[in-house]
């Protein structure tokens, strides 16, 4: 298939292919960790997509998978522990023809920055967030994360976690996400498919992605997924109904479900309730300061 | 001082809830509207319902810049303000209240009681109307016309229907007709200023600095005493096209107006101590990304919760010490609510410059205080100056965003332009972006990275105004401030002055950067110097000595969550000059 993108002065540009979204820097994961499958797959639905670069803006926290904007060909920012959805809304509202794509891991996403996931999901901001799960701190060398089953030995619960994990996909539905998803990275053409459905997706579009840590995390490795996920399209499951979403988030057995679980077309995303955003273009391009009328009518009301 | 013909101080006392604000506000707008000058301070209590208030309001023919060391006239809406207040009053003043629900106590010599027979006056059963009746006598103590209370009571009310301005202007002639029948009204007439004046908080007018700076996107957790920019800020976003949100908390707040900024728009934040305590991490974030974004502390009573509602200097360890790591920063300090306004366009323009976050130090004081200013002389379309901002796209490659260049700044292209695609991020990072972590650490490359963030800043203290003595240069004591003090300071100068002592005046507004070798002459220079600091520690003591060596004679403190009154300091410096201290502290306490 090929595509073409067209500029705002009507020259058509040819695509580009997924390798024109490779990073100025190789990635420095262990081998066979999971986030190169999630990498691929970015740059492969970006590049489907008709996308170019300049267009796209990646925020990242810190971890493992924070990572990821130096790693890929697009504006970047590399910021704070569990920060990457309050910069990335910040940046939308300020310039909301970007596609904003919030990329992080478990830790970062829904320990530390769980605040933010409750509200951005709640605001139904129009980013798309792209967790690599890996059930596990990784960079901190193997500790619990709010995804680790009870009961997994790591070396902050050298005698078994006694904690429940958190589930993405209810907590999501229940925040007011638009867009719910689950990939595994060992699936690439399965996750590209979903990671192009979540950025077309207008609202806050949230794939909690399978990405196998292979270093610190022997419990939920590449075995241990494949033997078990399912595609929820191979069952024809209806994305419009919450209650059956949630009954298949919460299946984690035999069978552990990937793929669509629940989208909500139409709801208006916080830049559509905006009214300062209906017209005049991104804040950021706007002119700065008053004008006379402005400031006749904000002196008038001080006297 | 000598140069008032008329600085009269009025005080309305009261529970929260009984609705002080509205005879505060009717006269506020008569007194403006005169062309008089006016200071409010508001001594309150963290208690919607209940708690005591007092709201000081000081009128002058001349600008007045604090509220003064005297009550002229006490308005008392319950009895409970006259227990507490009614010992300040002098001879020659005022206190007016409802004699129906309220007693006095002892009475000082020389006061006069004004007790409304407020049943007799009005049939309205709206507990709240004893205050339009006090603001009609009030006026009629004060020698003025019914005419503009008439007017202002109209404007204060025409939103809720004629009937309820018709039952206020009628229940505010009945307090004024009783006050000219039954009471000895004040001969000496009030002045009138040659035009109108305008009326703002200090919360207020860094909103305004802000948006005349071209603010774009504010966001804020609702925290007092610095609420009250939210609120401007929310009442104008449409009218002014910017984007105002509520965020989650304030880690949220900063970071959002990082991203905001980082796409290109102006933004900034404001809140108080504690919430800047979580802000902090973000603040180092902008001077590592190098994204100018403005943070405001309006700042109270600490440490933690502190006392919510009342006001001190606490905050400047918090604000040079915010975040780890060494970065570049401003921190100003405004000396006035005018002061903060003008201040605002003038760091938005230098964190620009400079690509570095900017903290703003106001305290409630100053916030949360009202003063009048002339519109004529607030410039709203000031200049905007970007710096090395790119804003066109370009067909190219090889962008660097943190090019080693030899002024140490780079240019600095916004998320979204064409042709300088690019990472920014808050890991130590090559001139590429290239995290150092990825080429194995770098010692050369990150002490590179730490020199050119440094060298940027090389010009800085050429674009800042330097410290400078107001008074005589040769006076026997120089008294030394930052931030909110200046007005009280400036005031105790000139009382001094009038009691035979030669004092001058060394106001600090900008912390940081700091004009060391200025201030190392002035103040060797001086014959005698006394640091002023609302607050325990002396934070801006230890700061000028760590950066100057300097020390000071003599030191006056208040950290009672109550702002200085000029006798304060007055009292201070004739004691240091006694040689009685070393660290005066006012004690005198105002029962609120």
């Amino acid at each position: 298939m090929t595509t073409t993108t067209k500029t705002s002065d009507g020259n058509s540009l040819p695509q580009l292919t997924a390798k024109d979204f490779k990073g100025p820097v190789d990635p420095d994961w262990c081998p066979g960790c999971g986030d190169f499958g999630v990498l691929n797959s970015l740059q492969r639905a970006s590049s489907e997509l008709g996308l170019r670069p300049h267009q796209i803006l990646t925020v990242s926290g810190i971890g493992c998978s924070s990572n990821f904007p130096g790693y890929f060909n697009s504006f970047g920012m590399h910021t704070l522990h569990g920060r990457s959805l309050a910069v990335a809304t910040g940046a939308k509202l300020a310039n909301h023809e970007l596609n904003v794509i919030v990329t992080g891991g478990d830790g970062d996403g829904y320990g530390i920055g769980g605040n933010h996931f409750t509200h951005t999901a709640r605001r139904n901001v129009d980013l798309t967030y792209l967790v690599m799960n890996n059930q596990i701190y990784g960079l901190t060398t193997g500790q619990v994360s709010p995804t680790s089953r009870e009961g997994m030995l790591t070396k902050s619960t050298p005698f078994g976690s006694i904690e429940p994990p958190l589930n993405p996909i209810t907590s999501a539905i229940m925040n007011g996400a638009t867009y719910i998803a689950r990939g595994y990275s060992g699936d690439i053409r399965h996750l590209t498919d979903i990671i192009k459905g979540a950025i077309e997706h207008r609202g806050f579009s949230i794939v909690d992605i399978f990405s196998p840590c292979t270093t610190f995390n022997r419990d939920n490795d590449h075995p241990f997924f494949k033997q078990r996920v399912k595609k929820l399209e191979d069952e024809g499951h209806d994305t419009t109904d919450w209650q059956l979403a949630c009954e298949k988030a919460m299946e984690w057995g035999d069978t552990i479900y990937t793929g669509l679980f629940m989208q909500i077309e139409g709801r208006k995303t916080l830049g559509d309730r905006e009214r300062v955003l209906r017209e005049g273009g991104p804040l950021a391009h706007r002119p700065l300061g008053l004008n006379d009328k402005q400031v006749e009518k904000i002196i008038s009301g001080m006297m | 001082m000598s140069s008032r013909n008329f600085d009269f101080v009025l005080a309305i006392g009261g529970e929260a809830g009984q609705g002080i604000a509205t005879p505060g506000d009717i006269l506020a707008r008569i007194f403006i509207r005169r062309g008089l000058h006016l200071y409010t301070y508001n001594a309150y209590q963290s208690i919607i319902r209940g708690g005591h208030i007092l709201l000081f309001m000081r009128v002058s023919d001349q600008q007045v810049d604090n509220h003064g060391d005297k009550l002229d006239l006490l308005l008392c809406l319950n009895q409970d303000t006259m227990d507490r207040h009614l010992s300040l009053m002098g001879a020659g003043s005022t206190v007016v209240y409802n004699a129906d629900t309220i007693t006095p106590g002892d009475v000082p010599d020389g006061v006069q009681l004004c007790p409304l027979p407020v049943s007799e006056l009005t049939e309205s059963r709206n507990r709240l109307i004893q205050n339009t009746i006090a603001v009609g006598t009030v006026m009629a103590l004060m020698g003025q016309d019914f005419e503009a209370l008439e007017e202002s009571l109209s404007l204060r009310f025409n939103r809720m229907g004629q009937e309820v301005v018709d039952e206020n202007v009628a229940a505010a002639r009945a307090g004024y007709d009783y006050a000219n029948e039954n009471l000895m009204i004040k001969t000496d007439q009030v002045p009138a200023g040659p035009k109108p004046l305008a009326v703002w908080a200090g919360n207020e007018a860094v909103a305004m600095g802000g948006a005349a700076a071209g603010v774009k996107f504010y966001a804020a957790y609702p925290m007092s005493p610095s609420t009250g920019v939210l609120h401007w800020m929310a009442q104008h976003a449409r009218d002014l096209g910017i984007m105002v949100r509520q965020i989650e908390d304030e880690i949220g707040v900063a970071n959002m107006v990082i991203g905001a900024a980082h796409a290109g728009a102006r933004s900034m934040c404001a809140t108080s101590g504690g919430g800047f305590a979580l802000m902090t991490e973000a603040v180092g974030a902008a001077g590592m990304m190098e994204i100018p974004v403005v943070f405001i502390d309006v700042q109270r009573a600490g440490p933690s919760t502190g006392v919510p509602t009342k006001t001190e200097q606490g905050d400047l360890w918090q604000a040079l010490g915010a975040s780890q790591g060494d970065f570049q920063k401003f921190i100003v300090a405004p000396t006035s609510a005018l002061d903060a306004y003008k201040t605002m366009p003038e760091l938005f323009n230098l964190t620009d410059k400079y690509q570095c976050p900017g903290m703003v130090l106001i305290d409630l004081l100053i916030g949360e205080g009202r003063a009048t200013f002339d519109p004529d002389e607030v410039d709203m379309q000031p200049e905007i100056n970007r710096g090395a901002l790119l804003t066109e796209a370009a067909q190219q490659n090889g962008y660097k965003r943190y090019e080693n260049t030899e002024s140490g700044i780079s240019p600095r292209a916004i998320a979204g332009l064409e042709g300088y695609v690019h990472v920014v991020a808050t890991d130590e990072h090559d001139e590429d972006s290239t995290l150092l972590s990825d080429e194995f650490t770098d010692p050369t490359k990150r002490r590179m990275m730490v020199e050119k963030r440094d060298r940027k800043m090389s010009t800085v203290l050429d674009d800042v105004s330097a410290p400078s003595l107001e008074g005589p240069a040769d006076a026997d004591v120089t008294l030394i401030g930052w931030g909110s003090t200046w007005g009280v300071i400036k005031e105790a100068v000139e009382l001094l002055q009038e009691q035979g002592v030669r004092a001058n005046h060394l106001p600090f507004k900008w912390i940081v950067p700091f004009h060391a070798d200025e201030v190392t002459e002035i103040v060797n220079s001086a014959k005698k110097t006394i640091m002023i600091e609302n607050n325990f520690s002396g934070q801006f003591y230890r700061y000028m000595r760590s950066e100057t060596g300097l020390s000071v004679d003599g030191h006056i403190r208040k950290y009672d969550g109550e702002p200085f009154a000029p006798h304060h300091i007055v009292e201070g410096v004739l004691e240091h000059l006694a040689r009685e201290t070393d660290i005066f502290v006012p004690t005198e306490i105002l029962k609120v």
